[in-house]
């Protein structure tokens, strides 16, 4: 069967490199406005964007260390 | 105080609901579509102030009495009221009709509510309509969590109730208004309102029996309860500081459990429990535009996140599927529901353009200007994480990731115009923003298109996509739950009642052969003096007793004389 067109390798490179150019241009973009920080740190350099990228691995991680702790088989109540 | 504005807005929705299991399928339809229009025209008659007041047992009860927290809310509760009976039309059972108009009633009535008495009969009867919506799915599973449901929803009735009861003695008023936590009753009745917030700890509620729901019932379920409780805690405890830690809680657990989940509903379910965080953080902080935030984050809320419900719903209906290891890929021969779930993951991500992005931001701009650097900081965290939890992950896992070789079509018509419905509300309302604006309890003059503020969300959100795609190989999912604080009462509690039942009967056994062998002891004892052949049952000569009986009164004149 012929795979659509979307997840083809060549459309996903296609997609990834659009996605890095998008990711670019809003690093770029937030030179061209005033930083204006509340809490001084908040006004560093694309700010946003290292925050956004840091707090999101540190979830994913705390997460999975609480899963590894938490996680269970999916019958665990039904069990008895 | 008379005509139209004195009918409660939410009586026609409770009492029409009743009657449909009498009528034919045309009338019902149109009576399940008509009904909350109806409700909403009723809601904007209403005036300022109260419109009926009467009394009972000596109270003055004010079943109707509008402002414009109220007539917002009933506004979204009457359009979701709509849009969920579109999406559920000649697909749900008769019963869940019935109870999910009923709820969408008990909702509007709570909104309108003036006095705690009216507030919390309607809250009981959201309480009573929402369980019958869940058992109306008539699963074996449902059944269970609706009565778990029921459980901690008449336990959270009875302490809203305590508080309610300590408030009359104390103040000797029944009006409901902004209540500062200054007596055990106050803080009774902030438990209560949290606990139908899925605030921790016992949020676990939630996640537990929504997702048990059918597919249509849960676009309803996450409609009313938990909005309710946003619009109560705005009334009545507008300001309070412990709000805030509760709404970071709430948003973190949100994330952290929706990451790790497996059940698409669940993961929606969670993230439930994310956003209404985000809503009661904005009440914690207390002024005027984190109120407005929160109350514009409700009416979004419930738009978006019936929008998502209604293409998990969707898959749900056509598929039979509802875990993301069974789904993917399908985005092939569904793309209306994909492009549908795409709109609402984009706008509870408060993605630019969208619902979320006019609202969610209003929050953090109150935290930044309260000076609450904390409270900032975790809110920024926190937006990034629900669009790793809710706007990429959903769509992800359900429409793409791996091909699961399903090739479902897209749903029936009702179900597609309901979700074409929601999702033009969505991006109607991000991109004109005004009218909800003007609808909201205080002035607005907050500006959401900034150029610099657009920068910012678009980088913290795709920075944020970019994590998820990074960390894709950590997040593989697996057939597993996450235990919650309910492990207590599912798990603990019963095997702690059995344990204990099981030392109390042994002991009672023992303690039983003992007190028996002692008692077989005694009548032994007894038997030996009283027995037939007993000391004291022998028979004696009646000589004898007469010398006895001399001895005696012989021995009693010698003590006389001394």
């Amino acid at each position: 069967m012929k795979q659509h067109w979307l997840v083809r390798p060549g459309t996903i490179r296609l997609l990834w490199v659009i996605f890095l150019f998008v990711l670019a241009l809003t690093i770029l973009a937030s030179l061209t406005t005033e930083v204006h920080g509340w809490f001084r740190i908040d006004g560093s350099f694309a700010f946003y964007a290292w925050y956004g990228f840091l707090t999101c691995i540190c979830m994913v991680i705390v997460a999975k260390l609480l899963g590894r702790l938490l996680q269970r088989k999916e019958n665990y109540y039904d069990r008895d | 105080m008379t005509g139209i504005s004195a009918i409660p807005p939410g009586l026609p929705l409770i009492l029409g609901a009743l009657l449909l299991p009498l009528l034919g399928l045309r009338i019902r339809a149109a009576l399940v579509l008509g009904l909350p229009l109806l409700t909403l025209a009723l809601i904007w008659q209403i005036p300022d102030g109260v419109s009926l007041r009467f009394t009972f047992l000596e109270y003055q009860l004010e079943p109707v009495s509008g402002d414009r927290l109220s007539r917002l809310f009933g506004t979204v509760f009457a359009i979701m009221a709509f849009a969920g009976g579109l999406f559920a039309l000649n697909r749900a059972r008769t019963l869940e009709l019935v109870a999910a108009l009923v709820s969408a009633g008990s909702a509007v009535g709570v909104t309108f509510a003036g006095d705690l008495i009216t507030l919390v009969a309607f809250w009981e009867l959201l309480a009573l309509s929402s369980a019958l919506l869940l058992w109306s799915a008539m699963t074996d599973q449902s059944y269970h969590a609706g009565m778990r449901y029921l459980v901690i929803h008449l336990l959270g009735g009875v302490i809203l109730m305590v508080g309610v009861i300590g408030h009359i003695a104390d103040t000797g008023s029944v009006t409901f208004t902004s209540m500062a936590l200054d007596s055990p009753s106050h803080w009774l009745m902030l438990a209560g309102f949290l606990l139908n917030a899925g605030a921790p700890p016992l949020s676990a509620w939630l996640p537990d029996a929504y997702p048990e729901a059918s597919p249509t019932g849960m676009v309803f379920l996450s409609a009313f309860t938990t909005k309710t409780a946003v619009y109560v805690l705005l009334r009545g405890f507008p300001g309070a500081d412990i709000l805030i830690f509760v709404g970071l809680y709430m948003i973190f657990y949100g994330i952290v459990y929706a990451l790790l989940e497996n059940d698409m509903r669940r993961i929606l379910a969670y993230s439930i429990v994310n956003q209404v965080g985000f809503m009661i953080c904005g009440i914690g902080i207390g002024t005027e535009l984190s109120m407005n935030g929160a109350a514009a984050h409700a009416f979004a809320h419930i738009i978006y996140k019936a929008l998502l419900l209604m293409s998990a719903g969707s898959v749900l209906y056509m598929t039979g599927k509802r875990k993301c290891t069974e789904l993917g890929g399908l985005f092939r021969s569904m793309p209306l529901t994909t492009a549908c779930g795409i709109i609402g993951a984009l706008s509870i991500s408060a993605f630019p353009l969208t619902s979320g992005f006019i609202s969610k931001s209003m929050i953090s701009q109150a935290a930044a200007d309260e000076t609450m650097a904390m409270a900032w900081f975790l809110l920024t965290a926190g937006s990034a994480g629900v669009f790793l939890h809710a706007g990429i992950k959903f769509p992800w896992f359900i429409f793409f990731q791996k091909d699961s070789g399903l090739r479902p079509p897209d749903p029936p018509l009702n179900m597609r115009l309901a979700m074409i419905l929601c999702a033009f509300i969505c991006i109607a309302i991000g991109i004109w923003p005004a009218p909800l604006y003007a609808i909201l309890p205080f002035p607005v003059d907050y500006v959401p298109y900034t150029r610099a503020h657009v920068i910012e969300i678009l980088q913290l959100l795709l920075f944020s996509g970019l994590a998820f795609f990074i960390m894709l190989p950590y997040m593989k999912r697996t057939l597993t739950i996450t235990l919650d604080w309910d492990w207590f009462y599912r798990w603990l509690g019963p095997r702690a009642i059995n344990g204990l039942t099981q030392v109390l009967s042994r002991w009672h056994t023992h303690r039983r052969t003992d007190f028996l062998r002692h008692l077989g002891h005694l009548f032994g004892t007894l038997f030996l003096y009283h027995g037939p052949r007993g000391i004291l049952a022998r028979t004696w000569a009646t000589g004898s007793m007469v010398l006895w009986v001399v001895i005696l009164l012989g021995v009693y004149l010698v003590a006389y004389y001394f």
